[in-house]
C-alpha cells in the first residue's frame, strides 16, 4: 500500500459477525479489481474472518490492525485487502 | 398442537445418545449398589465391587492396571485435576506447560488457574500441530507438563501424539493426552503418561469422567486430602458403572462402527461442498476422527443456521461466536486460522444411519440461503 493510495473505508463497527464480512463482500463486488479497501469492525471475529474470506473468494489480505479502545472507545481491527481479479 | 417433526441428533460429540447398555448398568447399579461405596457393610460392599469392576474393565481396554485408573464426576474434572496435581508433582522443575491452542478450555483455563504458564506450539490449518516444534519447547528448561490432545473435537483431527510423547519422554516430561473425543471411537494406543476419557462422548451417562494415571507419574494433590485421593467425595456409581460397561461394549464393534462412519461422513464432505456455495470444511481430511465433520459458511450467523436446522428437527454444534454467548469465536478456529462464522459441527452417534445423513443433505442448502438472504448476502 503505497502512501498516496488511500482505502475505500467499510464503517462496519457495531456489527456482529458475520456483517462486517458481508458488508465488505458488497463492496468489493462493486469495485474494480485491485482496489484497495478496508473495513472497520469493533467484532473481533472480524480479524479473523476478513482474511478467511480473502483467501476464500481469492483477493488479498494487505494488512490486520488491531487498536485497543481506551476508555470508553471498544477495541477495533481494521482489516485491509486488494479486490483480486 | 403437538409438533411431530422427527428430530436427529447430529451433536453427539461429548453427549452422544446413551448406548443401550450404558442404561441397563445403570439400572443395576442403582438396583444393587446404591450405597456409599466407602461403608464396610454388604450393601457398601456391592457399590465398591461395581467400582472396583469398572476400573478394571477401563483399564483392561486402554492398557493399564487397575489401580491406575481413577473415576472422576466429569471429563472437565478429570482435566482440571489432571493439570493441577502433575504439575503441582513437578514444581521443583519449572511451572511452564507446553500445549497446543486448540486444546480444550478446561485445559487451558486450568493452566492459568493454577498459576502456570502456557508455552503455545502452533497449529497448521488442519488443527495439527507441528511435532517438531512441540518437541523442541518440550526440551526447553522449566517445563513441568506437556498436553496434546488425542484427536480435536471440533474439527476432529489426530494429533500427533506418538512423537510429541516420544520426545516428551526422553526428557521426563509427563505427556497428559486428553482423549475425550476420541476414547470409544478409534484406538488410542500407549503414547501417554495421563489420560483423559469422556464417556458422554461414547454413549455413558453424564456424571461420569476418567483419569488414568501411568504407575511413576509424580502428583501431589491441591485440594484437600480424601480417602478419594484423585477425587475427593467419589463418583456416583450408576454412571461410572455405565462408563466402564458402554466402553467395553463400544470397544466390541468399534471398527464396523468405524467404516460405517467414515463412509457417512465422506458422503457429508462431499455432498455439502457440492450443495452448498461458499462453504469450506475444516479439519485434516485424512488423519481424523470416523464421526465428525466441521464446516464453515460464508455469509452466515452461526446461530441463525442452528436455529434454521433446529426447527427441521436436527440438531447440529458450532464454534461460531454468536452461539457461544461470548463474542470471541472458538478458540479452535481462530487458532487455525479458519473461517469461524457459520460454523456447523456435525457428529454422528453410533445410531445415525444413511437416511438421517440424507435428510440432513435436502435439508441444508434452504436453510444456508435463508440465512443468506436475511443478512442481505444475496448475489455476493
Amino acid at each position: 500500500m503505497s502512501a498516496d493510495e488511500a482505502p475505500a473505508v467499510v464503517d462496519a463497527r457495531g456489527l456482529r459477525c458475520p456483517l462486517p464480512v458481508v458488508r465488505l463482500a458488497a463492496a468489493a463486488r462493486d469495485a474494480a479489481p485491485g482496489t484497495l479497501l478496508q473495513v472497520w469492525s469493533t467484532d473481533p471475529a472480524a480479524a479473523l474472518d476478513v482474511p478467511a474470506w480473502a483467501r476464500m473468494r481469492g483477493h488479498r489480505l494487505v494488512d490486520v490492525d488491531a487498536r485497543t479502545g481506551d476508555d470508553d472507545a471498544a477495541d477495533e481491527w481494521r482489516v485491509t485487502v486488494r479486490v483480486g481479479p | 398442537m403437538t409438533d411431530t417433526t422427527p428430530r436427529t441428533w447430529l451433536d453427539a460429540g461429548g453427549s452422544a445418545r446413551p448406548h443401550p447398555v450404558a442404561l441397563q448398568a445403570s439400572a443395576q447399579a442403582l438396583a444393587d449398589g446404591w450405597a456409599d461405596p466407602r461403608r464396610l457393610g454388604a450393601e457398601g460392599r456391592r457399590a465398591r465391587a461395581m467400582l472396583d469392576a469398572s476400573r478394571a474393565a477401563v483399564a483392561e481396554v486402554v492398557g493399564a492396571r487397575t489401580e491406575e485408573v481413577h473415576l472422576a464426576p466429569s471429563h472437565t474434572a478429570a482435566l482440571h485435576a489432571a493439570v493441577a496435581a502433575v504439575a503441582a508433582g513437578r514444581r521443583r522443575v519449572g511451572t511452564r506447560v507446553v500445549l497446543a491452542p486448540v486444546e480444550r478450555a478446561a485445559v487451558l483455563h486450568a493452566v492459568d488457574h493454577v498459576g502456570l504458564e502456557r508455552v503455545l506450539a502452533p497449529v497448521g490449518t488442519t488443527g495439527a500441530t507441528d511435532p517438531a516444534r512441540f518437541a523442541a519447547l518440550v526440551r526447553t528448561d522449566g517445563v513441568a507438563l506437556a498436553a496434546l490432545q488425542h484427536a480435536n473435537g471440533e474439527v476432529g483431527t489426530l494429533q500427533p501424539v506418538d512423537e510429541v510423547h516420544a520426545a516428551a519422554r526422553a526428557v521426563g516430561v509427563p505427556l497428559l493426552v486428553d482423549a475425550g473425543a476420541s476414547a470409544g471411537h478409534v484406538p488410542l494406543g500407549d503414547a501417554w503418561d495421563v489420560l483423559a476419557l469422556d464417556p458422554a462422548d461414547w454413549g455413558g451417562l453424564p456424571g461420569a469422567g476418567v483419569l488414568v494415571v501411568r504407575r511413576g507419574v509424580r502428583w501431589r494433590p491441591t485440594w484437600p486430602e480424601d480417602e478419594d485421593g484423585w477425587f475427593p467425595g467419589g463418583v456416583p456409581v450408576p454412571a461410572a458403572f455405565a462408563a466402564a460397561a458402554s466402553l467395553q461394549a463400544v470397544e466390541a464393534d468399534r471398527a464396523a462402527q468405524d467404516a460405517r462412519r467414515r463412509e457417512l461422513v465422506e458422503h457429508l464432505r462431499r455432498e455439502v461442498v457440492a450443495r452448498v456455495p461458499d462453504v469450506e470444511v475444516v479439519g485434516d481430511p485424512d488423519d481424523r476422527l470416523p464421526h465428525v465433520l466441521t464446516f464453515s459458511c460464508l455469509y452466515v450467523d452461526g446461530e441463525a443456521l442452528l436455529t434454521e436446522l433446529d426447527r427441521a428437527g436436527f440438531a447440529v454444534g458450532s464454534g461460531s461466536a454468536c452461539t457461544s454467548g461470548a463474542l470471541e469465536p472458538s478458540h479452535v478456529l481462530a487458532a487455525m486460522g479458519v473461517l469461524t462464522h457459520g460454523n456447523v459441527r456435525v457428529v454422528l452417534g453410533r445410531e445415525v444411519d444413511r437416511d438421517d445423513v440424507d435428510r440432513f443433505l435436502a435439508v441444508l442448502p434452504g436453510a444456508v440461503a435463508r440465512v443468506r438472504s436475511t443478512l442481505g448476502a444475496d448475489g455476493l
